[in-house]
């Protein structure tokens, strides 16, 4: 059957392969998108009530490719973050105004802007699904499914169950966390379960959250308040993410929904006025997943493909997006030079680029949650030296917030805000 | 595709040449070393290009318009990413071997390059002219290379690049010479080489002098093994690459 012929073939519409398929349109490079379900029920409030915090990093990206103009009125900015532990009055700071280089207020307060924004994540799956639909670079095929995947010495091609054959020097693998591009090219994973769900949910509450987000470490795991904006009948809320024992979990989604809000508001306290479950409920059940390498052949991981960590510190997708700037300024550079796209230079590129900053998040996404979701005595004193220890040593407080910014050394230039 | 060489050939012969085609383009196969060059030399060419002919190099098709000739083509290194950029591209090669397979490759990534088996001579002869003649570790294998500096010469249009690369006569180069074997293997098609006929920078830039070329600029094309890749940079003393320009006259 005869289809249009694209530079990259992308198996995954999720928030991930539609993201990557907008940065690669930036340069010209064209792109099918493949999804096995139909992504526009995935926008529905009811299929994903997740908020995620983006990095000012990966919103300098989203700016660059198009993006933010469709996104900026939903976005609640963070201004500060307050990492609390529960039988401490100590807490680690993070505000905006604290991480330039410079130190507190020699530049004054808004000129780096919010640490980064909270988005529902159907506002985001909203934006990038009309965004390429209007997109003359980007052909979306949803819901299809896949029968079969190959690669020769110049294509990768897949079949999907119409019997059309899509073939592109190129693959990327943007199918989530069980990938099955990732199965099938035989690229094995390390993964390990922590055997903790995260419970997800709306609140409202009487008083405006003041663009502060929450971590608060409480006995029985992480429970983080994020601001959003108001809802249209004017109400403030915030989401939560609550990280419990799996069988806490199970019995916590099992609950009525009068003590399932008396859990919630007991976790929250009353700092902002009596509060209120205005949403569903979601649990993810938790674990961590690294891909042994991020390549092969003419198929690239990007996103919960190639990596999954702990949401402790709600770097997931800003992870996602990193990998997405770096792979685009890899293959722009690839497609200027006249190489093909698929050349294993411009992978072992994009994998050497990638490895450390993903292992790196694995490492300290799983080392915070032993540290934090355990209620041993002595950790707890630990954790408590550590609270006020990050605020006394700049160096490693700057780290933390560097993360939280999603800004280190050597990032790509999207996330620099510059163009490829 | 063209050349009635292709329709000539038979099937079996034409598999034959798809798995030698196949091992040229092998990224881990012979040609190694050229593959892992790649990047930066078509770095250099196309910067050199974009600014002598004021291209946009961030165009999607910024060699869209000139004619280019890949003079010693092997299986297409360089044509196919020349071609991506939108040059129109046409690779000579004297081994009719090279030829088929590079038409082989070309066919299959679904690009349009005209690959004759050719000689510069015969091209001359034929008064070919192009904007610009790529011409990669060949000149240390020729007969002449004055004669083949005045042919490159004659198949540009006034005001035409010449790009070439090509090893440098010292000691490390003789070692990398007769140790790197993917070098070797890449010579042995062409016929017999010698280290006493690699030509230093200088005397390069001498033999485009008296070959009428104007502007003559050599680079070191260098490995770092931190970054696992080849630069661009100042050291000569292996590989370098360079270019001129044949003016008006
Ligand atoms: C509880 C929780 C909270 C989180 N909070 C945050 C946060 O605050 N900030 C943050 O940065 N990250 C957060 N994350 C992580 C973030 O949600 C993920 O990293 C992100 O969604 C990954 O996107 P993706 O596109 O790679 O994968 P997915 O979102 O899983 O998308 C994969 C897509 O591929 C499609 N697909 C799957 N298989 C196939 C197939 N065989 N063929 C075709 N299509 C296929 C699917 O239908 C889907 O559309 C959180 C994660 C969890 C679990």
């Amino acid at each position: 059957m005869s289809e249009i012929s694209r530079d990259v073939i992308i198996v995954g519409g999720g928030l991930i392969g539609l993201t990557t398929a907008h940065a690669l349109a930036t340069s010209g490079i064209t792109s099918h998108v493949i999804d096995s379900q139909d992504i526009t029920a995935t926008v529905d409030p009811l299929y994903d009530g997740r908020a995620s915090a983006i990095a000012s990093a990966s919103v300098k990206m989203l700016k660059l490719i198009g993006l933010w103009e469709r996104l900026a009125q939903s976005a609640q900015p963070i201004w500060e973050i307050r990492v609390t532990d529960s039988d401490s009055p100590q807490f680690i700071h993070f505000d905006a105004a604290h991480s330039n280089e410079s130190g507190p207020n020699e530049s004054g307060p808004n000129e780096s802007g919010p640490l980064g924004y909270m988005m529902e994540n159907r506002q985001l799956r909203a934006a990038l699904q009309g965004k390429a639909r209007e997109s003359d670079a980007i052909t979306l095929h949803a819901p299809v499914h896949i029968t079969g995947l190959c690669q020769s010495e110049t294509h990768a091609s897949v079949t999907l169950a119409n019997g059309t054959v899509l073939k592109a020097p190129l693959l990327i693998a943007a199918d989530g966390r069980k990938s099955w591009v990732r199965d099938q090219v035989g690229i094995r994973t390390s993964h390990w379960g922590y055997g903790q769900a995260a419970i997800i949910t709306t609140v409202s509450h009487r008083e405006p959250h003041g663009d502060i987000a929450h971590e608060r470490f409480l006995p029985d795991g992480p429970f983080a308040i994020l601001p959003m904006l108001d809802d249209a009948e004017g109400r403030h809320r915030s989401a939560i993410v609550l990280t419990v024992s799996e069988a806490t979990g199970h019995a916590m989604m099992a609950l009525p929904d009068r003590p399932f809000q008396a859990e919630i508001a007991s976790r929250f306290g009353d700092f902002l006025g009596p509060v209120a479950v205005i949403s569903k409920r979601w649990s993810w059940p938790l674990g961590a997943l690294a891909a042994e390498k991020l390549t092969t052949g003419r198929v690239v991981l990007v996103g919960d493909s190639a990596h999954g960590i702990h949401p402790i510190a709600g770097q997931g997708l800003n992870l996602g997006f990193r990998d997405v700037a770096a792979l685009a300024e890899v293959l722009t550079e690839g497609l200027r030079l006249g190489l093909d796209l698929g050349d294993q230079v411009l992978q072992k590129r994009y994998e050497r680029w990638r490895r450390p900053d993903m292992m790196l998040l694995l490492g300290v996404t799983d080392g915070l949650n032993r540290l934090f979701s355990n209620n041993l005595a002595g950790l707890a004193r630990l954790r408590q030296h550590g609270m006020g220890a990050v605020n006394r040593l700049p160096k490693l407080k700057k780290f933390f917030m560097n993360q939280a910014r999603g800004e280190g050394e050597r990032q790509p230039k999207l996330l620099r805000g510059l163009n490829l | 595709m063209n050349a009635s060489a292709a329709t000539s050939i038979n099937e079996h012969e034409i598999d034959k040449f798809n798995a030698l085609a196949a091992s040229w383009w092998n990224p881990d196969g012979p040609s190694k070393v050229l593959f892992a060059m790649g990047p930066a030399r078509m770095g250099y060419i196309k910067r050199q290009l974009v600014s002598h002919f004021d291209l946009d190099a961030n165009a999607r098709y910024p060699l869209k318009g000139l004619k280019i000739l890949d003079l010693g083509c092997g299986a297409g290194l360089i044509s196919e990413p020349l071609a991506r950029l939108g040059a129109d591209v046409t690779g000579i090669d004297a081994a009719q071997e090279n030829i088929m397979m590079a038409r082989a490759h070309a066919k299959q990534t679904g690009l349009d390059i005209e690959y004759i088996p050719t000689t510069a001579e015969a091209l001359v002869i034929d008064k070919k002219q192009f904007n610009a003649v790529v011409s990669l570790e060949v000149i240390e294998h020729v007969a002449d290379a004055q004669d083949f500096a005045k042919s490159c010469h004659a198949l540009l249009k006034p005001g035409g690049m010449f790009l070439f690369s090509t090893l440098n006569r010292t000691l490390e180069s003789y070692a990398v010479a007769i140790v790197g074997a993917e070098y070797m293997t890449r010579l042995v098609p062409r016929g017999t080489h010698e280290w006493k006929k690699f030509i230093t920078p200088a005397e390069m830039a001498e033999i485009l002098t008296v070959a009428q070329f104007r502007s003559v600029r050599i680079e070191g094309l260098n490995y770092q093994p931190v970054h696992k890749s080849w630069a661009i940079g100042a050291n000569k003393s292996i590989n370098y690459i360079g270019a001129a320009i044949r003016i008006e006259v």
